[in-house]
C-alpha cells in the first residue's frame, strides 16, 4: 500500500467573514498527498497557503468541501475530535519553532504524550529520548530552548512533531527563523526522514528550500496553479557537505 | 488516570513560576490564617464562658421573682417581691424531682472583725446551697443541719472578705460581728472568681437562713430560690412541678400569669452563648472577606496569566490538548495555590493564634472541624476564581492563539 493516499482533499472552500465583508482564501482546491511524498506548498503571501496549511492542520474546518486524512474524513468533526486527530496523526513544525519556554527540550518533546491515551501505557521518558535521539540531540535532552540554538530548537520541535509517530508531517516556514547553513541542516535531517518513510508536507516561498521537496504545489488566489514533481531533486546532505567549515 | 497527567503538568507550570506562585497564595495565605485565627479567639471566648457557667453549679433551677401588674401597667421582672420562705418551704415539702434546694436571703450588712471592717452581702442559704453551687470550703467546714434547725450564729466567709478582714491567716474559729451580732467563722470558702458581669462572687458570707431570718433584724431581700436536679434531663420536668407548686403556692387563678420566672443553666448558658456566637460570625466574616479578597487576587492572576500564556495554551492545542485539557490543567492550577496557601495559612494561623494568646492571654481554641473548614473554603476559592479565566482559555481559537505574540 504504498500508494495509499495519506491526505485527500475535493473541493476545498474556505470563506472568512468580518462583518459584511467575506474574503475567500481557498476557492476549491483539489489535492492528494501520497504516503512516503514529500511535498513543498509554495506561494506569495496571501495566496491561501496558510489557510490550506491550518486546514491540513485539522486547526480550522473548511466551509465547503470533503478532506480525508489517513483514511479518516475529518471535515465536519468537533473540537474536541479535531484536538484528537492532532494530537495523533499530525506532528507540527512552526517557523517560530513554538517550543515552551523555560521547560527541557525532552518535556516539551514529552508533552505531546501527556495528551494522549498512548501516553499511559508507554514509557514517556524513554519514547522522548528516542525521538531526540532520532533528530540527533540525544545530548541536549535536559537543556531548555533558551541554551539551544535556532537549528537545535527546531530540532527539538520536529521531535516533538514525531514522537506520535503521525501519519504526516506538518512544517510551515520551517527554515524561515534560520541562516541558510542551517536551513539546509533541517531540510538533510527533513529528507533523511523522508527516506525512512516520513511524509512530509512543507509550506515555504524559498525556491531552493522547495526543491528539496519530492513535488511542489504552487497557490495562487486560493487555486492550486502548479502541481508538478521536482526534477532534478537537490540533496540537502550534500550541499551541506560542499559548504566550508565554519572557522576552517 | 489522564487527570493525574493534567495534574502534573499543572504542578509543573506552577513550580515555573516561583514568584508569581508564592505573591498569589499571599492572599490566600492571609485570608485563611486571618479566619483560623478569628474563629479561634471567638471559639477560645465561648469556651471560657462556657466554664463560667459550669461554675455556677450543675443542674441548676433558679426561681426568681416574675412581673407585677398593676392596673394593666405591666412593672416588669422583678417588681413583684413575692418570692417567700413559705414559697422555699413549699417546695421542699413538695417537690419531687428537686434534690437539693435552697433559698437565698440577702441582707447587706457591715461586717467587723479580724483587722477592720467590710460591707458585704450576707446570705441565708440551706446546707444543700454549697452542693447546688459546688462550691467547697477550702479551710474548715461548711455549717451543718443541725445548727440549721438550731439558726446558730455560724458563718463561711468568701475569700475576698478573708483578704480584707483576715490577711494575716486562716480566720476559722474566730468571731466576727454581723449587724453587731457576734457570728463564728466555722469555714472558708474557695475562690470562685468573676461572674461573666464582673460581679467578684468571692466577696460574700453564707450563714444559715433560718439565722439570718431570725438573728439579722433590718433590710433583707430573698432574690432567688435555688434548687437542682440529680441530672440534666430531670431539669424540664422539675420546672413543670415546680411551676405548679409555686403557682399553688401563690394562689394564682388560671388565667393569672406566672408572677415568678424559672430559669435553668443552659437557658443561661444559651444565652451567653448566643452572644459569643453572634461576636465568631462577626469576626469570621471579616476573615472570610479577606480570603474572598485573596481568592479575587487569584482570579486576577489567572486571568493576566491566561493572556501572558495565550500562545502558551495555542500550542498545546495544535499538539494535542483539548479545550477540556487546558481548562482542567488552569483549574487544577488554581486549585492546587489555593489548597497550598490554604495549608500555610493553616499554618499561619496556628502561630499567630498561639502569638495572640500569648500576647494578650485571650484563649484560643483551634478544632479539626475549623482546619477543614478553612481549607475547604480555600478549595472552593481556587475553584471559583479559578473557573473563569480556565473557561477562557479554553475557549481560545487555536491559530489565534498561536500567532499571538
Amino acid at each position: 500500500m504504498a500508494h495509499e493516499a495519506v491526505i485527500r482533499i475535493e473541493g476545498l472552500t474556505r470563506t472568512y467573514t468580518t462583518g459584511s465583508t467575506a474574503v475567500q482564501a481557498l476557492r476549491g482546491v483539489d489535492l492528494q498527498v501520497m504516503r512516503g511524498e514529500m511535498l513543498a506548498i509554495m506561494g506569495a503571501s496571501g495566496s491561501g497557503k496558510s489557510t490550506l496549511m491550518n486546514l491540513l492542520g485539522c486547526l480550522d474546518s473548511p466551509t465547503s468541501g470533503n478532506y480525508w486524512l489517513d483514511g479518516v474524513r475529518v471535515d465536519g468533526l468537533g473540537r474536541n475530535q479535531l484536538a484528537e486527530i492532532r494530537n495523533t496523526r499530525i506532528g507540527f513544525v512552526f517557523q517560530g519553532f513554538n517550543l515552551l519556554s523555560r521547560t527541557s527540550a525532552l518535556d516539551n518533546v514529552e508533552l505531546p504524550l501527556l495528551y494522549s491515551h498512548r501516553g499511559l501505557k508507554v514509557d514517556r521518558r524513554q519514547v522522548a529520548l528516542e525521538a531526540l535521539r532520532s533528530v540527533g540531540l540525544a545530548d541536549r535532552v535536559d537543556h531548555e530552548p533558551s541554551e539551544l540554538s535556532g537549528g537545535q530548537q527546531q530540532r527539538v520541535a520536529i521531535a516533538r512533531a514525531l514522537v506520535m509517530q503521525p501519519a504526516i508531517l506538518l512544517a510551515d516556514e520551517p527554515t524561515g527563523n534560520l541562516d541558510s547553513r542551517t536551513s539546509l541542516e533541517v531540510m538533510a535531517l527533513f529528507q533523511d526522514l523522508n527516506a525512512k518513510g516520513v511524509t512530509i508536507l512543507l509550506v515555504t516561498h524559498e525556491h531552493d528550500i522547495a526543491e528539496c521537496a519530492t513535488r511542489v504545489v504552487e497557490l495562487r488566489d486560493g487555486h492550486i496553479l502548479r502541481d508538478e514533481p521536482v526534477t532534478p531533486r537537490r540533496d540537502a546532505a550534500r550541499q551541506l557537505a560542499l559548504l566550508p567549515e565554519i572557522g576552517a | 488516570m489522564k487527570t493525574l497527567l493534567l495534574v502534573r503538568i499543572a504542578v509543573r507550570s506552577i513550580l515555573k513560576n516561583k514568584m508569581r506562585t508564592l505573591l498569589t497564595m499571599l492572599g490566600i495565605i492571609i485570608g485563611v490564617a486571618a479566619v483560623i485565627v478569628m474563629v479561634a479567639v471567638g471559639q477560645g471566648a465561648r469556651l471560657q464562658i462556657q466554664q463560667r457557667i459550669d461554675k455556677l453549679g450543675s443542674n441548676l433551677v433558679v426561681v426568681t421573682p416574675g412581673a407585677s401588674r398593676s392596673g394593666g401597667v405591666n412593672m416588669g421582672a422583678g417588681s413583684s417581691n413575692r418570692l417567700t420562705l413559705d414559697d422555699y418551704e413549699a417546695l421542699k415539702r413538695e417537690s419531687m424531682w428537686l434534690s437539693s434546694i435552697s433559698p437565698m436571703i440577702v441582707a447587706p450588712a457591715h461586717v467587723v472583725g479580724g483587722s477592720g471592717n467590710w460591707r458585704v452581702a450576707v446570705m441565708g442559704v440551706s446546707t444543700d446551697y454549697s452542693r447546688i453551687r459546688s462550691w467547697n470550703v477550702s479551710s474548715g467546714r461548711h455549717f451543718d443541719e443541725t445548727e440549721e434547725r438550731a439558726m446558730r450564729k455560724v458563718a463561711v466567709l468568701g475569700q475576698t472578705v478573708v483578704d480584707n478582714l483576715f490577711p494575716e491567716g486562716d480566720p476559722v474559729g474566730q468571731t466576727i460581728q454581723l449587724r453587731d451580732v457576734p457570728f463564728e467563722i466555722v469555714g472558708v470558702l474557695e475562690r470562685k472568681g468573676q461572674t461573666a458581669e464582673g460581679r467578684d462572687m468571692d466577696d460574700v458570707i453564707l450563714a444559715p437562713w433560718t439565722t439570718v431570718r431570725t438573728r439579722l433584724a433590718g433590710r433583707m431581700y430573698i432574690p432567688q430560690i435555688l434548687g437542682s436536679t440529680d441530672s440534666k434531663a430531670d431539669i424540664p420536668a422539675a420546672q413543670q412541678e415546680m411551676k405548679a407548686i409555686l403557682r399553688e403556692s401563690h394562689g394564682l387563678a388560671s388565667y393569672d400569669e406566672d408572677d415568678f420566672t424559672l430559669k435553668n443553666q443552659s437557658e443561661l448558658a444559651e444565652t451567653a452563648q448566643g452572644a459569643t456566637e453572634v461576636m465568631t460570625m462577626l469576626l469570621a466574616a471579616i476573615a472570610g472577606i479577606s480570603l474572598l479578597v485573596g481568592g479575587i487576587g487569584i482570579m486576577n492572576i489567572m486571568l493576566v496569566s491566561v493572556t501572558e500564556r495565550t500562545r502558551e495554551i495555542g500550542i498545546r492545542m495544535a499538539i494535542g490538548a483539548r479545550g477540556r485539557d487546558v481548562m482542567v490543567q488552569f483549574l487544577i492550577e488554581s486549585i492546587v495555590m489555593s489548597l497550598i496557601g490554604g495549608a500555610l495559612g493553616v499554618a499561619a494561623g496556628f502561630g499567630g493564634a498561639a502569638l495572640l494568646e500569648k500576647l494578650s492571654g485571650w484563649g484560643t481554641v483551634i478544632t479539626p472541624q475549623l482546619v477543614a473548614l478553612a481549607l475547604g473554603f480555600s478549595a472552593t476559592v481556587g475553584i471559583f476564581f479559578g473557573f473563569y479565566p480556565a473557561r477562557k482559555a479554553a475557549a481560545l481559537d487555536p491559530i489565534q492563539a498561536l500567532r499571538h505574540e
